[in-house]
C-alpha cells in the first residue's frame, strides 16, 4: 500500500494510505485524546475530543474520521484546541449524572481519566440533571442511562463485531438513549446473545456487571481484541 | 475526615496557621479578614447562601473543597426529581420514613428552607481553587496547602484533579 506524508506538530511523519489522522498520529506517538474511537470498529466522530486543525481547513475535523492526504500540515495541541476539548469534555459531565464517587466505574473510566488528564477541575457549565432510568431486566449486565455519554461503541460492537444488531440509538441531541431491540427492556430482548461485548467497550460506567459497585466494574478489552486481531490479522491468539 | 488523614502533617501545620473557624470549634460567627477558607458540601438551603456570600465577602481565597462542593455530587441527586423535589424529598424523608409522629418541619427558624435545586458554590460565588475528590485525598490536601503556605498560586496536575 502507497504511503503518504504529513506533518503533525510540524514533525514529519509518513503513514498508509487510507489511515486515519488518529492512527497516523498513534502509530508516531502523539496521543489525541477520544471517548468515542474503539479499536476493530468503524469510528463515527461522535464525542469531538480528537478534534484537530488541519491547515486549510476552515473548521476543527474529528481525527478519527479524516484520512490523511499528502502534505496534510495537522495541529493536535494548540491551545484553541485545549480550549474546546476541555470545553466539550465538561458539557458531557453536564448533559448527564456522572457522579463519579457512587459511579461501578470510578478508578476504571475513561471519562473520568480524561478529565483530570486535561486538567478539568471543575464544569462551568450548569449541570442538567436529567431523569434517566437504570435499565437492570436482563440477568448479567445494566445499563444505567445516567452515565451514558451515546459515544455509541456498544452499538458498533453489537452490530459489527458480535453481528446482533441489538443496541440502537432513539431519540435525538440531548434526549438520545441507548435502546434494545425496538426500545424493549434488556431483559425481554429476542436479539440479545448476552456475549457482553457491549460491556467490555463502554468507557464510562453506563454499562456494567451486574452485581459491581463503586468503583469494581473493571473491563478486560482483551475479549475485543482477540476478535478484533482475529479477523483482521488471522492470529488466533491472545496478544499481550 | 481526610484533613485528619494529613497525621503528622497537622503538626507542621499548626503553628504555621491560625485556626479561626471550622466544624470542630466553638465559634458562632465567621471572623473577617480571612486568608484561606476550605469550603466543603453542595449548597442546598437559603443558610447555604447566605454563609456562601459572607465567607466571599470576608475570605481573600475561597477553595471548593471536595466533589459535594465543587459538583452537587450526591446531594444533589434530589436534582433529578425536578424542581417540584423540595416537597418530595420532605415528604419522603418526614412523612413516608417516619415511624414516629410524622410531621414537616414547619417552625420558622429552625431547619432553613431548602432551595429549589442543589448547587455547586461556584454557580453561587466566585471561586478561587477546585480541590476534587470524594474525600480529597491527604496528599492532594498536602500538595495544595503547602504550595499555598509557600506563597505560590497552588496548581494540581493529573491523578490529584480526579473526581470520586
Amino acid at each position: 500500500m502507497a504511503a503518504k506524508t504529513l506533518t503533525i506538530n510540524g514533525r514529519q511523519i509518513s503513514a498508509a494510505e487510507g489511515s486515519t489522522v488518529l492512527k497516523a498520529a498513534e502509530e508516531a506517538g502523539v496521543e489525541i485524546p477520544s471517548l468515542c474511537h474503539l479499536d476493530g470498529v468503524y469510528d463515527v466522530g461522535a464525542c469531538r475530543l480528537c478534534l484537530v486543525e488541519v491547515k486549510g481547513a476552515s473548521r476543527l475535523l474529528p481525527a478519527c474520521t479524516t484520512v490523511i492526504s499528502e502534505g496534510m500540515e495537522v495541529q493536535t495541541g494548540t491551545e484553541r484546541l485545549i480550549k474546546y476539548r476541555r470545553m466539550t469534555l465538561e458539557l458531557l459531565f453536564a448533559e448527564r449524572n456522572h457522579v463519579c464517587s457512587v459511579c461501578v466505574a470510578d478508578g476504571h473510566c475513561e471519562l473520568q481519566t480524561l478529565a483530570y488528564s486535561l486538567g478539568m477541575d471543575h464544569v462551568r457549565f450548569d449541570y442538567l440533571f436529567p431523569k434517566w432510568d437504570v435499565d437492570n431486566t436482563h440477568s448479567l449486565f445494566g445499563m444505567d442511562h445516567n452515565r451514558c455519554i451515546l459515544c455509541t461503541r456498544c452499538v458498533r460492537v453489537c452490530w459489527h463485531i458480535e453481528g446482533a444488531g441489538t443496541k440502537n440509538v432513539s431519540g435525538r441531541g440531548g434526549q438520545s438513549k441507548i435502546i434494545t431491540d425496538l426500545n424493549a427492556a434488556w431483559g425481554k430482548s429476542d436479539s440479545c446473545t448476552s456475549c457482553g461485548k457491549c460491556v467490555q467497550s463502554c468507557p464510562t460506567g453506563a454499562l456494567f456487571y451486574k452485581g459491581s459497585t463503586v468503583g469494581e466494574m473493571v473491563r478486560d478489552r482483551s475479549k475485543l481484541e482477540f476478535i478484533v486481531n482475529a479477523r483482521e490479522k488471522k492470529l488466533w491468539v491472545y496478544q499481550d | 475526615m481526610s484533613f485528619l488523614d494529613l497525621d503528622e502533617f497537622l503538626l507542621e501545620l499548626a503553628p504555621r496557621v491560625e485556626l479561626v473557624f471550622s466544624p470542630i470549634m466553638d465559634v458562632k460567627e465567621f471572623p473577617a479578614d480571612v486568608d484561606l477558607c476550605l469550603v466543603e458540601g453542595a449548597l442546598c438551603n437559603t443558610d447555604h447562601i447566605e454563609m456562601a456570600h459572607k465567607i466571599r465577602r470576608l475570605t481573600k481565597a475561597v477553595v471548593a473543597f471536595g466533589d459535594c462542593a465543587i459538583t452537587g455530587n450526591v446531594s444533589a441527586i434530589r436534582n433529578q426529581l425536578g424542581l417540584g423535589n423540595r416537597e418530595n424529598v420532605l415528604q419522603r424523608a418526614y412523612m413516608e420514613s417516619a415511624q414516629l409522629n410524622p410531621c414537616k418541619p414547619a417552625l420558622k427558624g429552625i431547619v432553613p428552607p431548602l432551595i429549589e435545586r442543589v448547587m455547586p458554590l461556584h454557580e453561587v460565588i466566585r471561586v478561587d481553587y477546585f480541590l476534587t475528590g470524594c474525600p480529597p485525598h491527604a496528599e492532594r490536601i498536602k500538595s495544595f496547602l503547602s504550595q499555598w503556605l509557600a506563597g505560590q498560586k497552588p496548581r494540581l496536575q493529573g491523578l490529584d484533579l480526579k473526581f470520586g
